[in-house]
């Protein structure tokens, strides 16, 4: 079988200066033969986005999973018109919505054209592409119609009843069923490639680095690697280091507070107080270590910005330790509590055939057997050398995505000791030369696989786009709900813990 | 299980009161906060949180109070779901402009009297965000505010510092 890059290669014309995979500019028949064979299995869809370059172009990155393949296709179109992929493909669907709200490209022959992050309260229409006045009064949104015997609708948010990201949910049930929940998102759209576009390497580093609070080193991994891969440079080995413990501790900090979390919506509060213990800790430990909680603006294109002392290596280590001396007894209080399982085992379930068409990633992904971590595939330095497992299952529920978080921790603790072990010396950055050249970066959030792309011009960033995993990881949500109760939507939610302002941008 | 709750029974907590010298600053804090609450408030304060448009860099941090460490409740200060039944409103980010009709909506739900506090450093006057097409700016473009709370994003020591400034200018009100 012909891998999928010999089929785009004689059908395309390779864009010189686009590293570290491939770009082809392709015609629209063969831009629509790369949509259906993606349609029909053969590769993922990584990311579908709008450039107002020199001329009008849309860009598909796809993963072929078999040869662990990555290239972009890009299909210029100058009338601002396109072949739509989501016609072939749904995962595509609200990348096209939103390339025609921001740019005014349209995917022609796509099966939804309702807009989407634009909420009709912005100034301008296609604020990315050509530039028009919006209208004072927009037409109303329609959502999806419902038919059916006794439904009602449960219009919730964009403000919700927690301490959590806005957006609105809108749900239609037969009793307690949920028949139906559609997503309404955008709400915290600030416009991120905007400002990234014409801004200095370093000021769009700040921006990625706060596309997603919570994944701020995986964004500022993944930008880094395509500014580094834009530029030809490497990161020097000791900072490639301290950015896979910085992820790790940001994996580790993540998932204690959503395993807590999710119990906590089955009302089991003592399981969400020990993790926050463990949590705190994690963060008390990345602060000590590298400044800062979160860990913000450490990662930087070339480098990393703080060294890691002896104390705090040590403080890491006691860390690990630590976590492995309190951490099995939470697993076993979860596995143990038959009343809490009876809330997770069942609820929420995510079909294998789902998550594969949608190539979710990260827990919702490999909760539902979808076997791929970007840290492996493509992989990069320094997963490659170190030796961790990807853990899967394939019962698709709520139950799973706690047990995949639960591996992970397991995982990120072995990551975190061989890091320590072998920790090079060395500069910890180097200086960024200016330049022209296009550049794609993934990088593993705790979430799932981060997505970066740029083109530089000279020392400034002529065109980004950021994909957080929620992108395809959202409409999921929407399959998982149907025929469960309205109750067991924050547990569900929560299982999935998508992230709002990495996809609203 | 019964191990756990036992242990949690027996051991000391967690909580950050027991003022060590190098700590001092929360356990003051604590107290103070304490006293400010019980004047002005009756030892009750009811904080509703809105994210208009942050990253959810502050909400983490925001959540952080209410872990074994920080224990928000123990001062008397308390999240709760609706507006309605708030006293103050913590508002994140940059608002943006999606936001800004959601925002003003939960402000005039807020009964009086009320306050609002901006947290973190996009909340005063857009941070990074600001000059987008799709931001308004600070959380003080669309809501009275009567504290920023600085950082991106500010620790939890910070907010509950924060929280206390309220409490004090509130009473001299």
């Amino acid at each position: 079988m012909p891998s999928l890059l010999d089929i785009i290669s004689p059908a395309g014309e390779r864009v010189a200066g686009h590293r570290p995979w491939p770009r082809f500019v392709v015609t629209a028949d063969a831009w629509r033969r790369v949509a259906a064979e993606i349609g029909s299995g053969r590769a993922t869809l990584l990311a579908l986005w709008g450039d107002a370059g020199a001329v009008p172009t849309v860009h598909l990155a796809i993963l072929e999973e078999r040869s662990a393949a990555i290239a972009v296709i890009s299909f210029a179109c100058p009338d601002g018109k396109f072949p739509s992929v989501g016609a072939h493909l749904p995962p595509a669907i609200r990348s096209e919505r939103a390339i025609l709200s921001l740019y005014g490209y349209e995917p022609v022959g796509a099966p939804d054209l309702r807009p989407w992050l634009d909420l009709g309260f912005w100034d301008v229409r296609h604020p990315l592409g050509a530039r028009s006045k919006a209208p004072a009064a927009p037409p109303a949104y329609t959502f999806l119609p419902v038919e059916g015997e006794s439904l009602h609708q449960i219009p919730v948010g964009p403000v919700h009843a927690g301490i959590i990201e806005p957006g609105h949910f809108r749900f239609t049930a037969n009793g307690e069923a949920v028949v139906r929940l559609e997503q309404r998102l955008g709400y915290v759209h600030k416009g991120i490639e905007s400002l990234i576009a014409g801004a200095s390497i370093e000021q769009a580093a700040k921006l990625a680095a706060r596309t997603s609070g919570d994944s701020t080193v995986a964004y500022g991994i993944a930008f880094a690697h395509a500014v580094e891969a834009a530029l030809g440079i490497e990161a020097p080995p000791r900072a490639r280091h301290l950015r896979a413990l910085m992820a790790e501790l940001e994996r580790l900090a993540n998932h204690f507070g959503d395993i807590g979390a999710i119990c906590n919506d089955a009302s089991f509060s003592l399981m969400h107080a020990h993790c926050g213990i463990l949590r705190e800790t994690v963060l008390r430990a990345a602060a000590a270590a590298f400044g800062h909680r979160l860990m913000m603006d450490r990662v930087i294109p070339g480098g990393v910005t703080a060294d890691l002392e002896p104390a705090g290596a040590e403080l890491i280590g006691d860390l690990s330790q630590q976590i492995r001396r309190q951490f099995p007894r939470l697993i076993e209080l979860y596995d143990n509590t038959a009343s809490l399982q009876d809330r997770t085992a069942a609820t929420g379930i995510v079909t294998i055939e789902l998550a594969r068409e949608f190539g979710a990633s990260g827990y919702v992904g490999r909760a539902s057997g979808r076997d791929f971590d970007a840290r492996k595939t493509p992989g990069y330095a320094p997963y490659d050398r170190l030796d961790f497992a990807v853990p899967v299952l394939t019962d698709g529920d709520v139950n799973a995505r706690v047990w995949i978080r639960i591996r992970e921790v397991e995982e990120s603790l072995k990551i975190v000791e061989q890091l320590l072990d072998r920790l090079p010396d060395g500069p910890v950055a180097v200086a960024l030369e200016a330049g022209d050249g296009e550049g794609l970066g993934l990088a593993e959030s705790f979430r799932g696989d981060v997505f970066a792309w740029v083109r530089l011009d000279g020392a400034r960033i002529a065109c980004c786009h950021l994909r957080d995993p929620s992108w395809f990881q959202w409409p999921l949500l929407e399959a998982a709900i149907e025929g469960n109760i309205v109750a067991d939507f924050p547990l569900c939610n929560k299982s999935f813990n998508c992230s709002y302002s990495g996809h609203d941008l | 299980m019964r191990r756990t709750l036992f242990e949690g029974l027996v051991r000391p907590p967690l909580t950050e009161a027991p003022p060590s010298p190098d700590d001092g600053a929360l356990a003051e804090l604590a107290a103070s906060v304490e006293r400010a609450a019980r004047r002005r408030l009756g030892r009750s304060l009811a904080i509703r949180e809105v994210d208009a448009g942050s990253c959810n860099g502050c909400e983490l941090e925001i959540h952080a109070l209410n872990n074994a460490f920080y224990d928000l409740e123990r001062f008397g200060l308390r999240f709760v779901a609706s507006p309605r039944h708030a006293d103050v409103l913590l508002v994140t980010g940059p608002v943006t402009r999606n936001m800004r009709q959601a925002l003003e909506r939960t402000y005039a739900a807020t009964p009086d009297p009320k306050w609002v506090v901006a947290v973190g450093r996009c909340a005063a006057d857009g941070g990074v965000f600001a000059g987008s097409y799709a931001v308004v700016g600070g959380v003080a473009a669309v809501v009275p505010v009567d504290l920023h709370i600085a950082g991106c994003p500010p620790t939890p020591i910070e907010l509950l510092r924060g929280l206390l400034a309220l409490l004090e200018d509130g009473s001299q009100a």
